[in-house]
Parts: structure tokens; sequence; C-alpha cells
């Protein structure tokens, strides 16, 4: 479903310098499935994310990736998005002035928009909306406030679910969404993610612990070095690697 | 004033001069006065496609009476609002103000807010977008008369830039002469926010949406109580 074959990529530094941050990155989630990236901190976890959804200072210079066959890098952001794409935010962004739910309704409304859908009402886009916010536990109230203005860590992550169960992608790349939660928060977000499995979507997910992976147990676990995929296992993987650490990957 | 004003004298730095010119002499401001107890709300709109719009207004409000003064200008090659209040006993001057410019325009509001007897107070808020060549400036004086007791004037000043080649300008004014006011002003200049147009676009919101529905909550603080006016200023930036 998300083939990235061979991927290289660089990040533009603050002094114009580009620095090569993704170096031959080959990975394959089938439709069904989550796989989750490990790796130490500057192994381009969070690059991987930002180049996947298109971000501006990021730049492909080899490699392809595609989503169910079409070129995601052949399209701008909020078309990758209108492909099934989502990216969950480690610091999601807030936006003083706009609404949650005029934010999230302008996102569904162009989504659908460019794939020829029909956009959806006001009470049925908010019929949508009450539904998931209760599940993830947000009140229709705080979806009324700006977007993540004056959220805590924890209220952000599960406005990232909101949002990632109401726009139903395909495929979820979800970078550190577990950092900085409380155990119940992480179960929030885990629930979250295992709800969105199914045999017609993939998740990738980025994290840092293995935490995470005690409640969404992945198919796959890579684990990301220097910008490439330097070994891969199955969930045991991941509890080998919370005892070893990754000393063993960089020195290889 | 009878003589033309230069770029020297200070409410007239940032004007086109050349284009005052054309329209010199000014007719007299438009004097209002706000009686006592009453509560007023006037607005200006200068929607002008090109030439001169100049519009002053000489306020005077009253004891315990209040003004609620919107603007919004967005036409005219030069457009320039100007507003001169006086304060009396527990008034209160309330200004929302809006500048919109894109291409080569140059459009300002110049506001002098006199607190002349104690207990006034006066709010102003003012949102500048500007694409372009465009310049927008705000010139805000709080004069605030000897013996006015318990005054407290507040302005917000902000701008944001759609292009590095625009102007902002910004230039409060403090006068105080009483020693138990609040006066609080704050004025900046930014651009739009990078992390919130890749938010958006990741989540489907194309670049011409996102930058509107930045642009519009920006200007929407200044505009809250006028939606007629917040109507006309997001149909200019969505143009």
């Amino acid at each position: 479903m998300l083939e990235i074959t061979d991927l290289h990529a660089t990040v533009d530094g603050p002094n114009g310098e580009r620095r090569a941050i993704l170096n031959g990155l080959t990975l394959s989630v089938a439709a069904g499935q989550v796989h989750a990236i490990m790796g130490p901190n500057g192994a381009g976890k969070s690059t991987l994310g930002y180049v996947l959804a298109g971000r501006a200072g990021y730049a492909v210079t080899g490699g392809s990736v595609t989503l169910d066959g079409t070129d995601l890098l052949a399209l701008d952001a909020h078309e990758r998005a209108a492909a099934g794409l989502f990216l969950g935010l480690q610091y999601p962004v807030e936006i003083p002035g706009v609404s949650n739910l005029t934010f999230l309704r302008t996102a569904l409304n162009a989504q659908r928009r460019a794939r020829g859908e029909a956009e959806a009402s006001g009470a049925e886009f908010l019929k949508l909306v009450k539904a998931h916010a209760a599940d993830f536990g947000l009140s229709l109230d705080m979806l009324k406030r700006a977007v993540n203005v004056g959220f805590s860590g924890g209220e952000k992550k599960r406005n990232e679910m909101v949002q990632m169960a109401v726009l139903a992608p395909r495929v979820a790349v979800l970078d550190e969404t577990d950092s900085g939660l409380d155990i119940d928060a992480l179960r929030v977000v885990a629930d979250g993610i295992n709800r969105l499995r199914s045999p017609t979507t993939a998740t990738l997910l980025i994290t840092h612990y293995q935490r995470l992976l005690d409640y969404v147990v992945p198919d796959a676990v890579h684990v990301l070095v220097a910008g490439r995929i330097v070994r891969s296992g199955g969930p045991e993987l991941a509890r080998e690697l919370e005892t070893s650490g990754y000393a063993l990957d960089q020195a290889a | 004033m009878t003589a033309l004003p230069t770029r020297k004298d200070e409410a007239w730095r940032y004007s086109d001069i050349a284009a005052v010119a054309g329209v010199w002499p000014l007719a007299s401001p438009t004097r209002l006065v706000v009686a006592a107890g009453e509560h007023v709300t006037r607005t200006i709109l200068q929607d002008h496609v090109s030439g001169v719009a100049i519009d002053s207004l000489d306020v005077e409000i009253e004891a315990g009476a209040t003004l609620t003064l919107h603007i919004l200008a967005m036409g005219g090659d030069y457009g320039r609002v100007a507003v001169d209040v006086t304060l009396g006993d527990g008034a209160a001057f309330e200004m929302g103000g809006v500048i919109l410019g894109r291409d080569d325009a140059n459009r300002e509001i110049v506001t002098t807010v006199r607190h002349a007897a104690p207990n006034a107070t006066s709010r102003q808020t003012v949102r500048t977008v500007l694409d372009d060549r465009a310049t927008g400036s705000f010139l805000g004086k709080i004069a605030v008369a000897r013996g006015a007791q318990k005054s407290d004037a507040v302005q917000s000043v902000k701008a944001l830039l759609l292009s590095r080649t625009a102007t902002a300008n910004a230039k409060p004014e403090l006068e105080i002469f009483a020693d138990d006011v609040k006066c609080a002003h704050g004025a900046t200049v930014g651009e739009l926010n990078k992390d919130a147009l890749f938010y958006m676009a990741s989540r489907g919101i194309a670049a011409d949406e996102a930058r509107a529905l930045l642009t519009e909550a920006f200007i929407a603080d200044a505009l809250a109580e006028a939606p007629d006016l917040a109507e006309r200023a997001i149909a200019w930036l969505r143009r």
C-alpha cells in the first residue's frame, strides 16, 4: 500500500546549506498492517514524516514513494492528504483565531472536493465530529475553541486522533504521537490507532519508546539509523531494543 | 491646517503628499458630539477603487457616553482616516480598525485620543494586512491631561505582511500628565506562520484557503462587532 523505495532526502539548514538526512530508506507497508519505526535521536524519524507529507524545506534527492501506486512525491502537501495520507505531528500546531471545527470541516471538505466527492453539510459534519470527539474524551466546547490553543500536551494528541478519525486516511504516519502522554492519554491514543486499523488502511508509527507498542501491537518493527533501515523484525524487536538500546545498530 | 503638510509633520510622515496635494485644501473634519450618557456606533469605510480618500472626524464624547467606531480602510491609491477624540469624565472610546492593501496602495489610520477628564477609557485595536508593495500605517497618539486620573487607555496594533516588499508602520505615542493612569500599547509586525500553513496543508487545505483562514483570523479581533465590515474585509482578502 505504502511503498518507499531507496528514499534520499535533505533538509535545508539555517544558513542555506543542505544536510542529507535520509540515505536510501526502503520500506513497504501492506494494507491492514501497522509498522513501527524506532531509532535513536537524529536518525531521521521526524524527517521521514515531513518528507512523506511534503513539508517545505525538505527536498527529495532520490528514490520514490507511492500510495496504492500514486506517486506521492509528485503531489503538493494538501494533495497528498486528499490522496489518503495523514501525518500526526509530534508537536501539533496552535492556530489562534481558527476554531477546531472550522479547521477540520475546511480540511474534510477540501479533501472531498479534491476526490470529486460531495461535501459534508454542517449537520452531517457536526454529527461525525461529535461521535469521534466523545470517543477521544474531547468535548464539543473544546472543539469550538481555537486549534490547539490552551490545550495540554495530551489534549493536543487526542485532538490529532479526532482529526485522524474524521478524515479517515488510508495511510496514517504518526510521528511520536506517544511522546509526552500520561498513561490514560496513551491508552486513548492507542485505542484510536487500533480503531483505524482495518484491512484497507495502513499505519506507520514513528516512536522513540516501546511503551506505545504494548497497546498497539505492530506487524513489523524497523530500526532507523542514519537515514536508512538497518534491521527489521516482529514485535519482539521493540522489546529487545528497550533493553539493549541502539548501540549495536549504530556501530554496524 | 492651511499649508500643505510635508513629511516632516509627524502626522503625515508616511503619507503620499503628492496625492494629498491634489485634493488640498481638505474639507473641515466631520464633527460628532456624543451627548452625556449616550452610546453611539459609527463606521468609516473606504473602498474607492482608486484615487484619494481622506476622512477626518473630530469627536467629543461627553461624560459617561460611549462611541464605538469601526474603520475599514481598503480603498483608494492613497487612503487616510484621521480621528481626533476628546473624552469627558467616565467616557469610553472603543475603536476597531482594519487596513488592507495590495499593489502600491498607501493607507493609514491616524488617531489622537485626548483623555481630558478623569475615569475615561479608550481601546484601540488595529489590524493591518499588506501584500505586494503596499504601505499601511497606524499613528496613534494618546494624550492624558493633567488631572485626568484613572484614565485607562489600550492600543493593540498588529500588522501582517504577505509579501516582503510591503511596508507596515506603527507609531504609538503617549503623552501623560497624570500619575494615576493605565496606558498599555503593543505593536507587532509579522508574517504568516509557516508551521500553521504546513499543518493546514497536511490536513488537505490548499495554500490559498489556508492563507485566507489565517488572515481572516488575524483581523477578526478588530471587527468582531462589525459583521458587515468583517464580511467586506473577508471578501477583499479572498479576492
